[in-house]
């Protein structure tokens, strides 16, 4: 019988079924960072139990890491004692740990892919709900809790019920100027962030198979924004080759093994899927969202919507309680806001690729002899790793940011979430290339417009919203 | 885990979809590296006119009159009423963490998000999903009685209105049978240590890579 690339991933990994139908899968991949994961290693303590399999996992403190002055080390006490509890855990159970010190440190779900640690074929599970990230590689990915941490950490195994199959299917070739973020935020646009619930999404068709490693993983890293746990992409000749020579990945002859194995993860042909959506990438703008939540969200020549047009009484509310928190105006343009802060990093937008499409807005600016503006209190860039901002060094992109006025950061999660010293102050605005614009995500009152790499950049050199087509023409 | 049967609990309402998980336990609490304490920092954003710190005694914060759960009338409710998509965003178990110390063992919505379905159930908290018109109507009732009490029974899969109508609700059979012995998952994961033995055997022939 056909099989979608979920039905194979999941096959593959059943070791065990209950009479509802409830499994227990296998954990190929298990990443793990400081603030999920403390609570998992003290019941495995307070049970007497040791990691299942020490090298399936990889360990890395991400979220609460300072990206200046890293060496002078972590100035808030209780960020620092999460970071060295990790430090701790991963010795004294002999795990795998990149330390905040190591070049190869990053965020969770860059670095995963970067090592090769994240291989087709695989389940890869890690306390974070953007895992779906690595499904970007034709593995079955996906965000777990803290108790299902513990369990992964003593079992190697999880227990799951299946969910349905969802076929997103972007054909045509993108606008220039409009990359994977866009298609994320026009996917989830459309069908609203509770529209995946219940679903693994496929992405698929001729627009998914032109992007690169990179902007499929932006893509599977926003599949949770849609409500889905996992997003995943089929192999193909893209994926093995990203993948070869990667410090984790296998080597020589096994690699080739291997990447006959990783080519058969791929839907089969006329295989039915429970749910479709189609999208022509042709269509699809540069998006921006207005509210606090990702599926509030317009094309950049669009305004601000009206609560007194919402399809019903919920979303009115929805929709105002959004314009109030975010201070702004029904049917205000885009192009009108003005931001305060910008930045550029976080698991969704923060790999060479996406530093290169800003760098070249900011290069651009330089030339037309514009820096970020003056409005424009701080515009960061954090690079999504250690061995990220090494490869942007060599390229020079760190210069291009730096002369047109941006700060050039040390890795990590930084202002996606505000865990360590970089947040928004109350009423900020932001530009940011992360992946939630949720109430307070970025420090307390702190409003947050989720854009693309470069209408980032773009935003930051021209103090308000611009149409990066525009700018880069 | 705590086991959950039966429960007669005050119901408090939430009026709003999409209540994530940032809003449940904001970020600098989940900086704590214990598994307790969250509750007098659920919703903290919501619920207080300052800004929340880890350490700092929450008693004398100033309580924000418009956030719905600082109503007196709705003061010991153990059953959460929301809406739509309820928990979706981060992973972060502190949210069902921060709803369980803070006295809700019941939440019921028309959806909810899938880490936050699943981490309750890790956590002796019932997620119930309702039919939309459903949960409308125990909103309104909600709001017209004060003091509205809902019985809920799990084994029975029921709920009881006050005035004696009874709902019924689905939950899947083993997360049920898990829930109302209040079984440990790891426990029960390690009864079939042989399978897992013998699945990692037969992947190690097929797929050596994986393993190294
Ligand atoms: S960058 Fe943001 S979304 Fe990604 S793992 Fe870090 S905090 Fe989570």
């Amino acid at each position: 019988m056909a099989r979608t690339l979920y039905d194979k991933l999941w096959d593959a990994h059943v070791v065990h079924v209950e009479p509802d139908g409830t499994a227990l899968i296998y954990i190929d991949r298990h990443l793990v960072h400081e603030v999920t994961s403390p609570q998992a290693f003290e019941g495995l303590r307070l049970a007497h139990r040791a990691p299942w399999r020490t090298a399936s996992v990889l360990a890395v403190p991400d979220h609460n890491v300072p990206t200046a002055h890293r060496e002078q080390g972590i100035a808030d006490p209780v960020s620092r004692t999460q970071v060295e509890t990790l430090d701790e855990n991963c010795r004294a159970f002999g795990l795998t740990e990149f330390p905040m010190t190591d070049r190869r440190q990053g965020i969770v779900h860059v670095i995963g892919p970067e090592q090769g640690f994240t291989q087709p074929g695989m389940t890869v599970v890690c306390g974070d709900s953007h895992t779906s990230t690595h499904g970007a590689f034709g593995a079955l990915a996906f965000g777990i809790g803290t108790s299902e941490v513990e369990h992964v950490l003593a079992t190697q195994c999880l227990w799951q019920k299946k969910s349905k199959a969802m076929l997103v299917r972007v054909d045509g070739q993108l606008g220039p100027g409009v990359t994977a973020k866009d298609i994320a935020l026009a996917v989830i646009g459309k069908i609203g962030t509770a529209g995946g619930t219940g679903h693994a999404v496929e992405f698929g068709g001729s627009a998914i198979r032109a992007l690169s490693m990179e902007g499929r993983m932006t893509l599977c890293n926003m599949a949770i924004e849609a409500g889905a746990r996992a997003g995943m992409v089929a192999v193909d000749e893209k994926t093995v080759e990203y993948l070869r020579g990667r410090p984790y990945a296998p080597q020589g002859e096994q690699f080739e093994q291997a990447a006959a194995y990783w080519r058969s993860f791929v839907s089969d042909p006329g295989v039915a899927y429970d749910a479709v959506l189609e999208l022509d990438a042709a269509q699809i703008q540069p998006q921006v969202t207005w509210g606090t939540s990702p599926e509030m969200v317009v094309p950049v020549d669009g305004r601000v919507p009206d609560p007194a047009s919402a399809p019903n009484e919920v979303k009115r509310s929805d929709w105002e309680r959004a314009l109030a928190y975010m201070g702004l105006a029904a049917n205000t343009p885009m192009r009108d806001i003005p931001v305060d802060k910008v930045f550029i990093g976080s698991c969704t937008n923060s790999r060479i690729e996406d530093l290169r499409e800003a760098a070249a807005v900011a290069r651009r600016a330089v030339a037309q002899g514009r820096r970020v503006a003056d409005n424009v209190k701080l515009a960061m860039v954090v690079p999504g790793s250690g061995l990220v901002k090494v490869q942007a060094e060599a390229e020079g992109l760190d210069r291009a940011f730096t002369a047109a006025g941006f700060e050039w950061r040390d890795p990590g999660c930084s202002m996606c979430l505000a865990m360590n010293a970089d947040r928004l102050e109350p009423g900020e605005r932001c530009a940011s290339t992360s992946n939630r614009n949720f109430e307070g995500r970025q420090g307390q009152g702190g409003r947050t417009h989720l854009v693309s790499p470069a209408m980032a950049a773009a935003a930051a050199v021209y103090g308000h919203f611009v149409d990066v087509r525009e700018v880069m023409s | 885990m705590k086991p959950f049967t039966r429960l007669d609990g005050l119901v408090a309402p939430l009026d709003r979809a999409n209540v994530d998980t940032d809003a449940i336990i904001p970020k600098q609490f989940l900086k704590s590296i214990k598994r307790s304490g969250f509750g007098p920092n659920a919703f903290d954003e919501w619920r207080y006119l300052d800004r929340g710190e880890p350490g700092k005694p929450n008693h004398d914060r100033p309580l924000n009159p418009d956030f719905v759960l600082n109503q007196a009338r709705y003061q010991g409710a153990s059953v959460l009423l929301a809406r739509e998509n309820f928990g979706c965003g981060s992973s972060r178990e502190h949210a069902p963490w921060a709803l369980e110390d803070y006295g809700f063992r019941v939440i019921i919505a028309p959806s909810f998000a899938d880490i936050f379905f699943n981490n309750c159930f890790k956590n002796g908290i019932l997620p119930i999903v309702l039919p939309a018109e459903t949960v409308d109507r125990l909103f309104r009732e909600t709001a017209a009685v004060e003091g509205y009490a809902l019985t809920v029974d799990l084994a029975g899969q029921t709920l009881t209105t006050p005035t004696g109508d009874v709902i019924p609700f689905e939950v899947d059979p083993e997360r049920k049978h898990r829930l109302l012995n209040g079984l440990d998952d790891i426990g029960i994961t390690l009864q079939y240590v042989d399978k897992v033995r013998a699945y990692e055997a037969r992947r190690k022939g097929e797929a050596p890579w994986l393993f190294a």
